[in-house]
């Protein structure tokens, strides 16, 4: 096995494994603050024990989030130095502005909002989780603009064979960037509401705690609700911009091999990367795919015979990853609507309670298989159309990379199971016990 | 100009690290020395409670400023120095991991266990910085491409390991001190007879690795040719003799700080020599990277600066202000609230 193929691997399973615990981190804080303004509001003393509840699921994930972010950003240097070499001007920054305008935001008033219950006045302590949520966004939004341009480069010139920033704001403000982000940001939220939900749903089964996560049901609801939708629609048009931008992805995401006007798209197809065609495919439907593409059923849409076979993305899967994707999503809508419309008999709806339990993992495998669609589909280009991810890799030995991807492997397993065992027992612990001193203890 | 104030802006991002992580790594090392109860060791990890996450950000800053502004130097010197850094990282992951989970059950193995990783994993990076930054100051054999032509254990020569032994005894005080100053009596006694006790093998590694830095590297030659800079190390000897006279007079907030200054002073005079160097080739100069030839474009320089000369002082305007709200002394009365680790 080589460098590449070890780094790729090495890179990939700190991604995944990063990426399980991000969401909640972008959509629980929004979650938390939410509750906490409530309580400000209304003054009722529930909202607060509800954040003080989901606030400990939270920091469990939160630091297994932040100290697996580290470890991506210091791979770039450590896995991928020619390719931080040769676009550092333009990727550097935008690494560099996140941890100075928004890591650190996060991680200091994370503490003080963990620490700060009894401290702080509740109007001072909810600001400091709205600037957690807010920050930990504002921090996802500029890995992901760095992302973007990995996807699609603008905003630079090349001098003296060197790629050089030429126009940050063009970086920071394209389409792709946008789309990307909101659809990311929505797809966390979406995550975090099944989490919230299946949790609160735990408890309502077994019919304790009252009021306590009937009400975090709903405020999980609603922000799910919102989010499944919205993620779906914007992932269309996130899908559509692809034709533009990656035609090879676009190509990929619906085994589409020749170029032609009403492009199909198939109900099941198996993808051949080898002979260029599908090996088997089911139930064409002529023009879908122009459809989606270009709002037109007579649009011409580029097959991937139509690109160099060394530049096409591994077909299969990236196809059936979209597709599961895409299943998904509409499965995550068709849930929150019922849901929704059950909302006030819930407690008599434990068919649908149970289903939402075990729901949980979904969303989180749906970001997995969206990230493969993301990050597979734009090979073999490591930045689309500019350098490839074969000349990016570092030249370490492959033993070196060897160990440390065990490492990841044994230290994150280790790791995840930890966490997530102790969020589950913390979840299923319900907020009595967590509540107990808070009340005993007179409040400052 | 911009590439030199960028090279200065790079070396204090580093010191601030040093000094602000410095102590949790230093007290996390010494953590099962330190506290002999589980009363004990929750206090020592409450001092550090609300600041270590924010302190741990200044490294990756670090880390992205070498990126933005000297991307050479970030990729070559981080896939030269692989695996010192893969373990740094992990012992960081392992140290967070600790702080977070340990408290989460009750059980005694549970908590030696993460115990024991909390120390193992603040040590191994207290160690390592050093050995880093000492093969920095020394050089290592890289060529034209940056391809670096040696293996982990060329990184652990002689001088290398004095200047790790430095660094872990540097923090260890500073770790000391911090404790000496939050907590209080039995506790806080034993940390400032720590400090006292360990002061003495810090001084004698400094002045051994000061002297091994004028054969084995390059440093003194910018002191020789600009010598107002050895105030700087001069700084960082009077600053050292001032940690033990406050301990002497037990006020050890004055002897943190003035633990905060040998820290700055240390890393300063380093970076300070280096100029414009930041990584030698021991095979040929005209490898070098250098704060000119590593720099990014003075377009991103520009962006960056402006970027960092808003946003750093905010940054530490505002955990200031958390190092305020939670000063004052953790108690063992503390412990009874549900936020306490």
């Amino acid at each position: 096995m080589d460098v590449l193929f070890l780094s790729r691997l090495q890179f990939a399973v700190a991604t995944y494994f990063h990426f399980l615990f991000v969401p909640l981190t972008l959509g629980l804080s929004l979650i938390i603050a939410i509750m906490q303004s409530l309580h400000l509001k209304t003054g009722d003393e529930e909202y607060r024990a509800m954040a003080r509840f989901w606030g400990k699921l939270f920091l469990i994930n939160f630091v297994i989030g932040v100290v697996t972010g580290i470890t991506l950003e210091f791979q770039f240097g450590t896995n991928w130095s020619r390719y931080s070499r040769y676009v550092g001007d333009i990727f550097g920054p935008l690494l560099a502005i996140e941890a100075t305008v928004a890591f650190f935001l996060e991680s200091t008033f994370i503490a003080v909002w963990a620490f700060g219950w009894k401290k702080l006045s509740p109007k001072i302590h909810t600001l400091a989780i709205w600037l957690v949520a807010i920050a930990s966004n504002i921090s996802a939004l500029w890995i992901l603009i760095a992302n973007s341009w990995m996807q699609n480069p603008v905003g630079f010139l090349t001098k003296n064979g060197r790629p050089v920033l030429n126009d940050l704001v063009a970086v920071v403000t394209q389409p792709y960037a946008i789309l990307t982000i909101l659809h990311t940001l929505a797809a966390a939220y979406v995550v975090s509401a099944f989490f919230v939900m299946g949790v609160s749903a735990y408890h309502i089964l077994r019919k304790q705690h009252g009021s306590f996560f009937l009400r975090s049901f709903r405020v999980g609801l609603v922000f799910g609700l919102i989010s499944s939708l919205f993620v779906l629609v914007e992932g269309h048009m996130h899908a559509a911009m692809l034709a533009g931008t990656q035609p090879a992805k676009m190509a990929a995401l619906e085994t589409h091999w020749e170029t032609g006007t009403y492009a199909p798209v198939y109900i099941f197809a198996i993808p051949d990367q080898e002979q260029a065609r599908n090996s088997i495919q089911i139930g064409r439907i002529p023009g879908v795919l122009s459809i989606l593409a270009y709002h037109t059923p007579s649009a011409e849409v580029k097959g991937l015979r139509d690109i160099p076979k060394a530049h096409r993305p591994p077909v299969a899967p990236v196809f059936f990853s979209f597709r599961l994707m895409v299943t998904l999503g509409l499965l995550f809508v068709l849930l929150m609507v019922i849901t929704w419309f059950k909302r006030k008999s819930l407690e008599s709806s434990p068919r649908l309670l149970r289903i939402l339990l075990y729901a949980i993992p979904l969303p989180y495998i749906t970001c997995a298989l969206g990230w493969t669609v993301t990050e597979l589909g734009r090979q073999p280009w490591i930045v689309y159309g500019f350098m490839k991810t074969s000349d990016a890799v570092s030249p370490v030995a492959a033993s070196q990379v060897a160990v440390s991807l065990v490492a990841f492997i044994l230290v994150y397993s280790l790791l995840g199971i930890t966490a997530f065992a102790l969020m589950a027992r913390s979840a299923r612990q319900g907020p009595q016990r967590l509540a107990a001193p808070a009340t005993s203890r007179k409040e400052a | 100009m911009l590439e030199t104030i960028w090279f200065l802006l790079w070396g204090i991002l580093w010191a601030l690290y040093f000094i602000l992580d410095g102590f949790d790594l230093g007290l996390g090392t010494l953590l099962p020395f330190l506290g002999k109860n589980d009363t004990e060791r929750r206090i020592i990890y409450n001092t550090m409670g609300p600041f270590w996450d924010g302190n741990e950000v200044w490294l990756i800053t670090a880390g992205g400023v070498t990126f933005a502004a000297f991307p050479a130097t970030y990729a070559v010197l981080f896939s030269a120095f692989y695996s010192p850094l893969m373990i740094i990282l992990f012992a960081l992951i392992i140290r967070a991991a600790a702080f977070e989970l340990r408290g989460k059950l009750p059980g005694k193995s549970w908590r030696s266990l993460w115990d024991s990783l909390a120390a193992l994993g603040s040590f191994v990076p207290a160690l390592l910085f050093g050995v880093a930054f000492a093969n920095i100051f020394r050089g290592i054999p890289i060529d034209g491409e940056g391809i670096y032509h040696a293996d982990l254990f060329f990184l652990l020569n002689l001088y290398a390991l004095l200047g790790g032994l430095l660094f872990l005894l540097l923090f260890l005080v500073h770790g000391a001190l911090w404790l000496a100053v939050k907590s209080e009596g039995i506790l806080q006694q034993r940390a400032a007879r720590y400090a006292k006790t360990l002061w003495v093998p810090l001084v004698v590694v400094a002045v051994l690795f000061l002297a091994h830095t004028w054969f084995e590297t390059g440093l003194y030659y910018n002191y020789k040719l600009i010598p107002v800079l050895l105030l700087i190390p001069l700084c960082a000897v009077l600053a050292l003799l001032l940690v033990r006279a406050y301990l002497a007079h037990k006020t050890y907030g004055k002897a943190w700080f003035a633990s905060c200054l040998v820290i700055l002073c240390v890393t300063l005079f380093g970076v300070m020599g280096l100029y414009p160097n930041m990584l030698i080739s021991t095979m040929n100069p005209a490898y070098s990277l250098t704060a000119f030839n590593a720099a990014s474009s003075p377009g991103t320089l520009k962006i960056m600066l402006v970027v960092a000369l808003i946003f750093v002082p905010i940054v530490m305007l505002y955990q200031g202000w958390v190092y305020s709200l939670f000063r004052g002394k953790v108690r063992s009365e503390d412990l009874q609230s549900d936020e306490a680790y």
